[in-house]
């Protein structure tokens, strides 16, 4: 599949993981070829984005412009010069979803 | 022909001069202000996100608010729950919250619920409000209240914040999603970190509740585009709005075309046997803060790990070597594993993380400082700043 430059957006809670940014780059046909990419680029983001089986966490959506990737055809989605890919985790108000696995409660 | 208004108007005098700014708006008019005085909205939590909320549509005239909160008022919450002051620190957030309403608005009624929010009494409650709106820090209370919202058919607006970035949108209305089309399973617990470890940004709660409070008055009026079906993202640092589509999944549990969740469940326990990592700080080694300052003050070989973050490094520190936590596994080798180590972070559960990693790296000489640089200042040295 041809390789297209897109975006994806990374949420606050991971862009300690990927040299502080808040977007990063990738050359990539579909969703799951960008995020491969991403995890090349940046590894330590791989185990706040994917279980040791490979799959990604439940409480974290994928979104190509403004649709998830559920509703598509999932990581085999394309991906087109310029989309923006969204990483939508869980948070809820004061505590947010095990993306920092550096905290813990108090 | 014109449509006669078949709402009773009960707003005095008093109230029309109150309002005259919204009355003078077709949008609103006295028929749009009369539903605004009958409608019944709940506010799970009285803290940052509850705060502009409730502040907002008591000025707007939402003549029935329900708050619940069983919390106290804490001198670290006036840094973002404006509803509450310095005075009020030590007092039931209930009550500061309410007095405030009524100062600003005598013609409401609010109804207090002094209580944890729960399955036994969520369905009971939510019956006797026609919108709900969440403003709670924890995933066992959201997935709690989204179910709670979907079974009585009342809808759920929803707002998020984690530092400087937010999420808001309205759930559980009848042909859109529900917070569970979104994330049907909840994160695993013990690896979330409160606003205590995070941090948040005083301003963020302010600007996703009001954005909450926008949504309760455009479903009270049904005036506008609400936020159904549309998840907005904040981004507070670089001022950017985007917004996703979100769809009603037919197979949701709870909302689908064949709902397994009937009834509220134990969401304690929901949330704790997804778990796919057990919380870490259970049984680690430990050393109390009088310990080591006894020995340090009597010059043993002890070597101080610090794993806490630069930027809390300047706020305070006893002198310790300072690796993040994040970076332990990549500057492990920095540390002498045949010295006597003890691990501190802020209040103890970062470093009980860290002693653990070290011990299976082949630390055998480690301990955690039970209660962090928090309980050196309270209990050793109280010119150390708490933070």
């Amino acid at each position: 599949m041809m390789k297209r430059m897109s975006k994806i957006h990374i949420p606050t809670p991971l862009r300690q993981y990927v040299g502080k940014q808040s977007t990063v780059e990738v050359k990539a046909g579909t969703v799951g070829e960008a995020m491969n990419a991403l995890v090349a680029q940046h590894p330590d983001v791989r185990r706040h984005l994917y279980t040791d089986d490979g799959k990604l966490r439940a409480f974290v959506n994928l979104y190509v412009n403004d649709e998830d990737i559920r509703y598509l055809q999932k990581e085999g989605t394309a991906v087109h010069e310029g989309d923006n890919i969204s990483i939508v985790p869980s948070i809820a108000g004061g505590a947010i979803g095990p993306l920092v696995l550096s905290g813990s409660q108090r | 022909m014109a449509t006669v208004t078949e709402i009773p108007i009960t707003l005095n005098n008093d109230e029309i001069l109150r309002y005259s700014r919204h009355l003078i708006m077709p949008e609103v008019g006295m028929e749009g202000q009369q539903k605004l005085k009958t409608a019944r909205v709940l506010c799970i939590g009285a803290g940052g996100l509850g705060s502009p909320l409730a502040l907002y549509l008591a000025a707007a005239g939402v003549g029935t608010l329900g708050l619940v909160d069983f919390d106290v008022v804490d001198y670290t919450n006036l840094q973002r729950q404006i509803i509450h002051s310095t005075a009020d620190v030590g007092r039931k957030k209930l009550d500061s919250a309410a007095e405030k309403l009524t100062a600003i608005n005598p013609f409401l009624n609010i109804r207090k619920f002094d209580m944890r929010l729960s399955s036994e009494n969520a369905l009971e409650l939510f019956r006797d409000f026609d919108i709900i709106a969440d403003g709670t820090d924890n995933f066992p209370t959201r997935y709690l209240v989204n179910d709670a919202c979907v079974l009585t058919g009342k809808p759920n607006v929803y707002g998020s914040i984690f530092r400087f970035e937010g999420q808001a949108s309205v759930f559980a209305t009848k042909d859109g999603p529900c917070y569970r089309c979104l994330y049907p399973e909840p994160p695993p617990p013990g690896l979330v970190p409160s606003c205590a470890e995070g941090g948040v940004l005083g301003i963020l709660p302010g600007l996703v509740g009001v954005m909450q409070a926008t949504e309760v008055i455009k479903l009270i009026l049904g005036a506008g585009e609400p936020l159904i079906g549309r998840l907005l993202l904040i981004d507070a640092l670089g001022m950017k709005f985007r917004e996703l589509k979100l769809r009603k999944n037919p197979d949701c549990p709870v909302c689908g075309t064949h709902p397994t969740v009937t009834k509220l469940i134990d969401y304690n326990q929901f949330c704790g046997i997804r778990g796919e990592e057990k919380p870490v700080g259970t049984g680690v080694p430990e050393i109390q803060v009088e310990e080591l300052k006894r020995r340090l003050d009597a010059k043993e070989d002890l070597f101080v790990l610090d794993v806490r973050e630069p930027h809390e490094y300047q706020i305070c520190n006893i002198g310790g070597y300072l690796i993040p936590l994040n970076d332990l596994p990549n500057r492990v080798h920095e540390l002498d594993s045949s010295r006597e180590i003890v691990v501190h972070c802020k209040m103890g559960g970062r470093s009980a993380k860290a002693v653990a990693f070290l011990q299976q790296s082949g630390f055998s000489k480690v301990r955690n400082v039970a209660g962090g640089i928090t309980a050196w200042a309270e209990r050793v040295d109280p010119k150390v700043p708490k933070y």
